[in-house]
């Protein structure tokens, strides 16, 4: 049985170049999916470009970030992004910036701007920053690290 | 604390990341029959020495400066151990390092596996500049994401375009619900 599943794969895979699963006769989502949406943006934008004009947002992914919801933040704020088209920002993780009580904290990094830090994030929270801070240009100030101290 | 055991391996890759890896192996196995899940989490960062290796299972250590204690190592070894599993950490300097767990499949103390595919996908997205091969195995079947077959085939293209990123929620959703149907866990 291994034998001809083997053999199966090897004709399978001479044929289509890429990791096709078939296992128990069932077709397994490949490659093959992605290069059709590579063609189809040909000669389009998207590249990944590290220019200086980028806005990152920078969520932190330490063992305090993620023990206190830092992950869904992080999907939450990807997913806004690419709704939005927002092509010319980033979001992106660091490690453990020191401040563990005020977790997830998100870092809003534009270009000859001030860093932003935004504390105790939610994805609520996370998708009124790219509306308000990202897309409109208004720092959420109830939510940044300086409110709660001062 | 970590709730699920998907949280404690980003946790882990996260250390990977921070000791400048840029190829992380991420492998999850689900052997129903021999009551077994595993962990390994392989990089090529610049590791441990023999010394840190003796003290990285110990709560109050940690290479941090910003703070003095690291819970993540100690969370996942505990996790581990409650379900009669195991835990290890291998390391060669610059060369591999190996984080091992195993735990009882079926032990009432086995913290949920959660939503691994948001683990993955967080990895992928937020660190481009690494490759990831991650594994997911449940009995007889297995899937993989190899980040540099993505990139063979995306070139110049952001993981983060939409579509792009799109596919890569899918292929990861889908995979893993072909893989894990039928393999009770």
């Amino acid at each position: 049985m291994i034998i001809i599943m083997k053999q199966l794969e090897a004709v399978i895979s001479s044929q289509t170049v890429n990791l096709y699963l078939i296992i128990g006769g069932k077709q397994m989502k490949s490659l093959e999916e992605l290069k059709a949406i590579r063609e189809s943006m040909q000669a389009q934008m998207g590249l990944r470009n590290e220019d200086t004009n980028q806005t990152r947002i920078v969520v932190g992914m330490a063992t305090c970030g993620i023990a206190s919801g830092a992950r869904p933040v992080l999907m939450e704020l990807s997913k806004i992004v690419q709704e939005k088209g927002l092509s010319k920002v980033m979001v992106t993780q660091t490690g453990c910036i020191g401040l563990c009580q005020y977790e997830p904290i998100v870092e809003v990094i534009e270009p000859g701007k001030e860093k932003v830090t935004y504390i105790k994030m939610t994805p609520e929270k996370a998708k009124e920053i790219v509306d308000q801070h990202i897309i409109r240009g208004q720092i959420v100030s109830k939510y940044t690290i300086s409110e709660d101290i001062g | 604390m970590l709730t699920e055991l998907s949280l404690n391996i980003l946790d882990v890759a996260n250390n990977s990341i921070r000791a400048g890896a840029n190829l992380i192996v991420i492998q999850v196995s689900i052997h129903t029959r021999e009551d077994i899940l595993t962990i390994k989490i392989i990089d090529n960062g610049h590791g441990m020495t023999k010394e840190q290796l003796s003290q990285v299972e110990d709560p109050f250590f940690t290479t941090r400066t910003t703070r003095d204690v690291g819970l993540g190592i100690p969370f996942l070894k505990q996790a581990a151990l409650i379900t009669g599993g195991t835990f290890s950490i291998k390391s060669k300097p610059n060369v591999e390092t190996l984080v091992y767990a195993s735990f009882g499949l079926s032990h009432i103390d086995r913290m949920p596996l959660g939503d691994i595919n948001s683990t993955i996908y967080t990895l992928v997205l937020a660190n481009q500049e690494i490759d990831f091969l991650y594994v997911f195995q449940c009995d007889d079947k297995e899937f993989q994401l190899d980040t540099r077959s993505l990139k063979d085939i995306l070139g110049d293209i952001s993981f983060d375009t939409p579509e792009v990123a799109e596919f890569i929620r899918d292929y990861l959703n889908d995979n893993y619900n072909e893989t894990a149907g039928g393999c009770n866990f």
